[in-house]
């Protein structure tokens, strides 16, 4: 089938069919637009299938805050929005500190946070902790809380957004890869294996393939593209609710009401450029078994029936890339989101859609400018 | 990791990884094989040491095939290769490193070559009723009877087709179970009739096959044929059996239902690694592709038995061999010309007797009504997701296997999607009127036999 003659006409093309494309068709659509999300897989074929789905503000960069925490309220309100809330869960979010020094680190963090105006970080104690968390390890002393923060199935939180955007009249092509972009007139020209794409604005949530497609376009951040490993129990007597992270280790780890529990917290493998795939490093994987047996001892005997590693895009300040392109007109960005993009899903759509439609949006952007480290010698740091 | 590397580690001590490591010692490796049992003899000759030394009357109820292990489980234990029992492979990596487990522990392990020669398992044959308990596929009853001798004590029907169907309910019928009938699903005589001079060639196997039949018959088994619309029926365990056959309605009494389509490559291992793949359409089930030697496209990764295509356990033994004739080859023991030689022999074997599968494959194709079952019936039994629920991913955008399984959870339980990835993607494969090809299975992730917390944790 040859159709790379065929022109469609859009109002905006949107590269990247993950949860931060979908979320910008919904945000976008229901603006009364027509967008176009252009996906070279299919939906949520990377990141946002791959994800552990963590819905949490706990421990974010000073710079996400504000929008992690207007995202929450999109959560809550997800079922109002979409008809459907991806099956988000508001069983809380947990960081466990495992010794005195950790648990002051909870408390100057809980101060900071409240310096700058917000409150959903609280400080717990040994007895709190044990309430939330029956089964943490004897030695743990206390931790952080922030009790509307859950979790969701990431599949389904995009796949919603998609739905939903399609309804409202956005259009979906998937198997669809951009391979080049160009300036015709007042318009973007993308070229993909199935025909030409045009619109007046364009949308790079290309997620750790952001850089190649914002290069296309003139700017030149810096991402790298990286396996995060997740790990997968048998099903499990129910044992804990809250979503639960460590203030000194790498993990994050929750159980499904199914009774499966889900292991991961940012240990990496390996991703193969060219064929998209990821390798899993079991000696890393060994690292988290290790805390896992450590932090909950219930899980010694947990048999672990899966692995997998998604791919995501990280930038050398673990922060992502959200706003106008600086080298052309009416490009908005939208992504790297660095292992935490998830629960932003819902707000940055909305954030891209103000940008389109107003040409500003009310939320403080500006940390996460596109060019930011132009001529600095900045590096993703080594996971 | 020892820091020590071997020169060929061997996953599965059935006739292909027995014979392939007794050779390649033979040949001045150091050899390794690994298998999950705890002695060797695979599928086919499994508990045969233990039933020749302590059970040896079981033997003639076993049956010649059978008892034939006796040779290469010897000739293996007489040989320098050492033998790692109880001892999963669940990790394979391009660099050649295995990930083992056993004692509780979890270890690595790097070897210079491998062979895969995991074996096949047997297809799924989703009917109606089938995760009822006492509905279990003939592999499982056959197991038990090799294992521990342990003969069903109620009425038992068999259903299916294929020649292992055959071979146990000879099996159970000389055992003195109850079998009340072998029902037969379908047999293309007309298709096979083409294949039959390679089936005569090959030797032995339509004798074998007469043979059990007439001993089936001769135990009083009535065998129907063309058999549909297959059901188990139960509330907390099969009592019944329905079916149709000669244009009518039948109901059996049963206390164990055993089903069997035939076997496929059991490819968990090459599809997680990933080796390159292709879809047999004979055989109806995905194998690795490989050179005349059993390599794969992944350096220094073969595949022997099968694990590599169906073609039995005599087969398996002549491909082990000749795969280890290429081991030592590889390593620098002998050189081309002298693994020509060496191999000649087991490669004329090996191609005759692969000459009975386009007639076995003719004659028992896998029924489709079972392949693509109706809505209601289980595919994946771990996570209990039934056709209809495929159906309606598939409605909902979804394309392939992969996607269907993060929309229904089909394939994420504890076997890993072994038992339904050929049923999941048959069923899209319809709905979407796409080949097998296209649509494609599973993307296939390590570890692919279970790991405790435990034992991962273990891992230095
Ligand atoms: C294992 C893992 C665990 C995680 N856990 C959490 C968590 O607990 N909480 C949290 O908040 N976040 C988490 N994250 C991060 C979060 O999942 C991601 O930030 C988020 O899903 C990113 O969405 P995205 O749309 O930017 O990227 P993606 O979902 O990767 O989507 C980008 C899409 O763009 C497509 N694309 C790229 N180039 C082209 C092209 N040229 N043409 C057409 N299409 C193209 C890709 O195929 C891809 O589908 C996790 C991520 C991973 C991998
Ligand atoms: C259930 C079943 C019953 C059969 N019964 C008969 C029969 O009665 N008569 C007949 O002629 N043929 C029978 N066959 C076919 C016959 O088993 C094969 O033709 C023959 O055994 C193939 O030999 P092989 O060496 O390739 O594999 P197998 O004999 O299957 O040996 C493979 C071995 O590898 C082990 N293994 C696999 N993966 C791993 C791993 N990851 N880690 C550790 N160990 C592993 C297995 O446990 C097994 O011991 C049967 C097949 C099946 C599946």
């Amino acid at each position: 089938m040859s159709t790379a003659g065929t022109v469609h006409d859009f109002d905006v093309v949107i590269i990247g069919g993950g949860l931060h494309g979908c979320s910008a068709a919904y945000h976008l659509a229901q603006a009364k637009l027509k967008p176009v999300v252009l996906e070279k897989h299919v939906v949520a074929r990377h990141a946002s299938s791959a994800s552990a789905g963590g819905v949490r503000r706990l421990g974010r960069d000073p710079a996400e805050i504000p929008l992690a925490v207007a995202s929450i309220e999109m959560w809550h309100s997800m079922r109002d929005m979409l008809g459907d809330d991806g099956e988000f869960r508001a069983t809380g979010q947990v960081r466990v500190a495992e010794n005195a020094a950790e648990l002051q680190k909870c408390e100057e963090r809980a101060a900071r946070v409240r310096a700058l105006g917000y409150d959903h970080e609280v400080v717990i104690d040994r007895k709190e902790l044990r309430r939330l968390v029956p089964q943490v390890a004897e030695h743990c002393v206390g931790g952080l809380h922030t009790a509307r923060d859950g979790y969701a199935f990431p599949f389904k939180a995009t796949t919603a957004f998609r739905l939903k955007a399609e309804e409202l009249g956005a259009v979906v092509k998937e198997g669809t890869k951009v391979e080049a972009i160009e300036r015709s007139g007042e318009r973007w020209v993308v070229r993909t294996n199935h025909g030409q794409f045009r619109a007046p604005v364009l949308v790079n949530a290309a997620g750790a393939w952001g850089a190649e497609i914002a290069r296309m376009v003139g700017d030149d951040p810096v991402e790298e593209p990286v396996a995060l490993m997740m790990m997968v129990s048998g099903r499990m007597p129910h044992f804990l609710d809250p979503t639960v992270g460590c203030m000194g280790r790498k993990l994050s780890f929750k159980q499904m009401r199914a009774g499966t529990v889900v292991i991961g917290g940012g240990h990496v493998g390996t991703v193969d450029r060219e064929t998209e795939l990821t390798e899993l490093d079991f000696r890393k994987l060994a690292l988290s078994a290790r805390t896992v047996s450590a932090v909950f001892p219930i899980m010694k005997d947990a048999t672990l029936v899966r692995c997998w590693a998604g791919v995501e895009g990280f930038t050398p300040d673990d922060i992502p890339y959200i706003g106008p392109s600086k080298a052309a007109p009416n490009v908005f960005h939208s992504f790297g989101f660095c292992g935490h993009g998830f629960q932003l899903g819902p707000v940055v759509g909305s954030i891209t859609a103000q940008l389109v439609t107003q040409g500003k949006t009310n939320l403080p952007i500006e940390p996460f400018r596109i060019d930011r480290f132009a001529g600095k010698d900045a590096r993703v740091p080594a996971h | 990791m020892s820091g020590e590397i071997i020169d060929l580690a061997v996953i599965g001590a059935g006739p292909a990884g027995m014979a392939a490591a007794t050779v390649a010692a033979d040949l001045g490796l150091d050899v390794t094989v690994f298998d999950e049992n705890p002695a060797p003899g695979g599928q086919i000759y499994r508990g045969i040491e233990a039933v020749a030394t302590k059970r040896a009357s079981d033997l003639a109820m076993l049956g010649p095939a059978y008892e034939a292990g006796k040779t290469i489980v010897s000739a293996f234990r007489a040989s320098k290769a050492k033998h790692q029992p109880n001892t999963s492979v669940w990790l394979v990596q391009k660099d050649r490193q295995l990930g083992i487990a056993s004692g509780g522990r979890a270890s690595m392990v790097q070897a210079r070559r491998i062979l895969i020669a995991s074996g096949a398992q047997e297809r799924p044959v989703p009917i109606p009723g089938w995760t009822l308990p006492g509905v279990m596929l003939a592999g499982a009853t056959q197991g038990l009877l090799k294992s521990a001798g342990m003969v069903p004590s109620g009425p038992v029907v068999l259903a299916g087709n294929g020649p292992l169907l055959y071979q146990l309910g000879a099996q159970l019928a000389a055992a003195g179970a109850k079998v009340t009938a072998l029902l037969e699903t379908e047999a293309r005589y007309g298709a096979a009739l083409q294949h039959l001079p390679g089936a005569i060639a090959s030797g032995g196997y339509l004798a074998k096959g007469l043979g059990l039949i007439s001993a089936i018959r001769k135990a009083g088994v009535p065998i129907r044929r063309n058999v549909t619309g297959l059901k188990a029926i139960g509330k907390d365990h099969v009592e019944a059996v329905e079916f149709a056959a000669n244009g009518r309605a039948w109901r059996l009494d049963c206390e164990v239902l055993c089903l069997h389509q035939g076997v496929v490559s059991n490819a968990q291992l090459t599809l997680a690694i990933p080796a390159k793949h292709e879809w047999n359409e004979a055989q109806r089930c995905w194998r690795p592709v490989t050179d005349a030697w059993g390599n794969t496209d992944l350096e220094g990764i073969a595949v022997a038995g099968d694990c590599g295509g169906i073609g039995g356990a005599e087969a398996a033994a002549h491909a082990g061999r000749i795969a280890a004739c290429e081991a030592a080859r590889a390593l620098g023991k002998i050189d081309a010309p002298q693994r020509d030689t060496r191999a000649s022999g087991d490669r004329s074997a090996w191609e005759r007797h692969l000459r009975i599968r386009p007639f076995l494959d003719a004659l028992y194709p896998p029924s489709r009504a079972i392949a693509v079952p109706a809505d209601d019936v289980t595919l994946c039994r771990c996570e209990e997701v039934t056709a209809g629920e495929v159906r309606a991913a598939v409605r909902q955008g979804g394309t392939g296997p992969n996607q269907v399984k993060s929309f229904t959870r089909t394939g994420m339980g504890p076997c890993q999607g072994r038992m339904c990835a050929l049923t999941v993607s048959e069923v899209i494969a319809d709905q979407l009127g796409k080949s097998m090809a296209e649509v494609g299975t599973y993307r296939v992730r390590f570890p692919i036999k279970p790991l405790t917390v435990g034992e991962l944790a273990s891992l230095e």
